[in-house]
């Protein structure tokens, strides 16, 4: 199978670990992983902060780079919510394939269990675009519980918004951080050590307030949790 | 006098002030909390909901459609029932006609019901001016009419008051208020009985909105808890009530839909206690004068976008604001609209057009609570979005986003850009790991992730109140040319 990476932006500069993870969880599978250089942003940005103009352009190059591929794998919930959801009212015509990890460990590949083994108290927040635009429902969840010796303990009020938003986190910062507190607060109450994301957006927010804070709580993708041995 | 609908100033600096209310914050946590898990409780019990919102939002979207034809239908069906149909184009076209049929019908003092329509177009400010006293009926509504405040939520508009204050507020403004009143619910609502009994038996003139408008049969309904809505559109002998024009369902047998629908995503109930139909006039029982007035407001306009339309179909439950992150911790009144909330971020800017309430379509994180939440099925992210299009974008954000995409749209001159960013960061992690060091803050084993607690503006916005996290070492494809070879 004919698997492209899409890194995506904020994971390409900020969150290497997290691309090099999803490659090493797909080799140890037997795939064969590409990277087509050509990609850069699929837009959400500039779409969700109203350049249209800008977002059309880059969901056209977005198109071009990813379409003669079986397959298609992010690491963030959101990038894929906005290529699936979001591309078809923006630019029409058909969209690649792409698929949240989970999505294609779990669906496409059939399988749950990767052998990772990480021994930690971890807690999961289920990123409102993974819950509610592509409905990714338990499957993080049963690649985590797979994981030997990961004690998984379930974050109070999971389903609601960190308050990042994107460009909302700048432009609404007050608001943003009044949410992001009781985010924060859910989590410490858990006692975890790591709290983990289908999105490195939300886990960077997240892990903002935490450090803020100097709580001991660390963010960590679950990608590099299943890669973990 | 100020319109209603229309934020008096940017969103952003008005949520910034309820911030720091922290009984607010309080009072809204609970509230929202307990009806949004009543509601889910209900809506649970539905194995069809799904599919009755589907046919919620269809029957909205075909009464859209053809709306002209909707309304002079509904106009010659009430009107043949001995209504009397008036159209109003904008607010305060509405509050004239509505003043000059009290002053007709020779009264100074009418009864309301809860009614959105009439806090939209300031029907009460406009009634007081030309010498009308208007009494709110609904006990949330009466609360805030006590309180010389305004609505916070369209369907609890005393949402931002615990029980403590409502005594305070009833021992001191309200006639007949006993002086030894407690907070307890039950006998603040005993107390708000008696003073308004006498306001119903003496009221000559009633004045309601409308949940729906029956275009098939002229009819007119009103859902409430209370009973206090009844009592208006029967006891008084003219029956005022004030329609926004997107109210109008096609037969009467769509109501089967609604009646659903909206009170187990308002409310949390089943079935709401009390639904009023009327239609026009029937001698010997209840109003003689049934008077409609009909109005747009904005709402012309509102239909002419095919995306933005959608806002239209709110049946004015308030689900999404119980669900929504930011009406949370702000309340009703940082929307500085009647409409606060997801639906307000939507509706309100629509209706008004330019001013502040272009700021209230970024007041939201796009989480999608709303959506699902939503009995009809309104898109609201994907109206957020497309209202964000027409911005306010301020200079420095349209030039950096436009830098961004030329960026973006270059291999070449994105891996450059990325590089150059990771490079300029190293001064940061610099400072970061001296910052870490004076804290005492010594980094984990393997974890090399320094970060910053203070950047330059516009990120200084981020830093305010989150540490912002450096690029650790090279960027991914940085890392895949040197593993993996060029691609």
């Amino acid at each position: 199978m004919r698997i492209a990476l899409f890194i995506t932006c904020v994971n390409d500069l900020l969150f290497a670990q997290t691309g090099q993870a999803v490659v090493r969880i797909l080799e140890r599978l037997g795939h064969q992983v590409d990277f087509p250089a050509e990609q850069t942003c699929c837009g959400q940005m500039h779409a969700n902060s109203g350049y249209r103009d800008e977002a059309i352009g880059l969901a056209e190059r977005f198109v071009r780079t990813f379409q003669r591929y079986d397959a298609v794998v992010a690491p963030s919930g959101s990038c894929v919510a906005m290529v699936r959801e979001s591309y078809p009212r923006l630019i029409g015509g058909a969209v690649p394939p792409v698929y949240e990890l989970s999505e294609l460990l779990v669906d496409v590949l059939g399988v749950t269990d990767l052998g990772a083994r990480f021994p930690h108290r971890v807690t999961y927040h289920p990123t409102c675009h993974g819950l509610r635009m592509l409905r990714l429902g338990d499957r993080p969840l049963r690649l985590l519980r797979a994981v030997r010796d990961l004690e998984l303990v379930e974050l109070p009020g999971a389903e609601e918004c960190c308050g990042f938003g994107g460009t909302f986190a700048l432009k609404n910062a007050d608001v943003s951080a009044a949410v992001l507190a009781d985010k924060c607060a859910a989590v410490r109450r858990t006692g975890a050590e790591y709290v983990t994301a289908a999105d490195n957006s939300c886990l960077m927010h997240i892990a903002g307030g935490l450090s803020r804070a100097d709580s001991a709580t660390k963010a960590i993708h679950y990608a590099e949790i299943l890669a973990h041995e | 006098m100020s319109n209603p609908i229309a934020a008096p100033r940017p969103f952003p600096a008005a949520a910034h002030d309820k911030l720091a209310d922290r009984q607010l914050r309080a009072n809204l946590h609970r509230a929202t909390h307990t009806i949004r898990d009543k509601r889910l409780r209900v809506v649970a019990e539905l194995p069809d909901w799904q599919r009755l919102r589907e046919a919620g939002s269809a029957l909205k979207a075909d009464a859209m459609s053809r709306l002209p034809d909707l309304l002079t239908q509904f106009e010659a069906a009430a009107t043949g029932a001995g209504a009397t149909v008036h159209w109003a184009r904008d607010a305060a076209e509405a509050c004239a006609v509505v003043a000059d049929l009290v002053r007709a019908a020779g009264a100074t003092e009418v009864v309301k019901v809860k009614s959105m329509a009439t806090q939209e177009i300031g029907l009460n400010e406009a009634l007081e001016a030309a010498g009308i006293a208007a009494t709110e009926t609904d006990l949330a509504e009466l609360i805030v009419q006590l309180a010389e405040d305004t609505p916070s939520h369209i369907l609890v508009p005393a949402i931002h008051y615990n029980r403590t204050q409502i005594r305070d507020l009833f021992r001191t403004r309200m006639a007949g208020a006993p002086a030894d009143l407690t907070d307890d619910p039950p006998a603040l609502a005993e107390a708000a009985r008696r003073h308004l009994r006498a306001k119903f038996l003496s009221a000559t003139v009633g004045i309601s909105g409308a949940n729906f408008a029956v275009a098939e049969t002229g009819s007119l309904v009103v859902v409430e808890s209370e009973g206090n809505g009844r009592m208006c559109l029967t006891l008084p002998q003219t029956l005022i009530s004030v329609v926004g024009i997107e109210k109008v369902v096609p037969t009467f047998r769509d109501l089967e839909v609604f009646l659903q629908l909206l009170p187990r995503s308002s409310t949390g109930e089943r079935m709401n206690p009390y639904t009023s139909i009327w239609t026009g006039v029937t001698p010997g029982d209840g109003p003689e004068n049934v008077h409609i007035v009909l109005v747009d407001n904005g709402r012309t306009t509102t239909l002419a976008d095919p995306v933005g339309r959608q806002a239209l179909h709110c049946i004015r439950c308030s689900a999404c604001l119980n669900v929504c992150p930011v009406y949370e911790r702000v309340g009703g009144h940082a929307y500085g609209s009647v409409y606060p909330g997801p639906i307000g971020a939507i509706l309100s800017p629509q209706l008004t057009g330019e001013g502040f309430n272009r700021t209230l379509p970024y007041a939201s994180t796009l989480c999608g609570a709303c959506y699902d939440a939503c009995p009809v099925r309104i898109n609201i992210p994907e109206v957020l979005v497309h209202l964000r299009q027409t911005g306010p974008h301020p200079r420095a954000e349209r030039a950096g986003m436009r830098a961004m995409s030329w960026l973006m749209s270059d291999r070449r001159r994105y891996a450059a850009a990325l590089r150059a960013a990771r490079r300029g960061a190293a001064p940061l992690r610099l400072v970061a790991r001296r910052a870490a060091k004076r804290r005492g803050s010594v980094p984990s084993e393997g974890d090399q992730r320094e970060t910053v607690r203070r950047l330059p503006w516009p990120l200084s916005a981020w830093t305010a109140s989150r540490d912002a996290p450096l690029p650790a070492g090279p960027t991914f494809r940085e890392w895949w040319e040197k593993e993996h070879g060029r691609s």
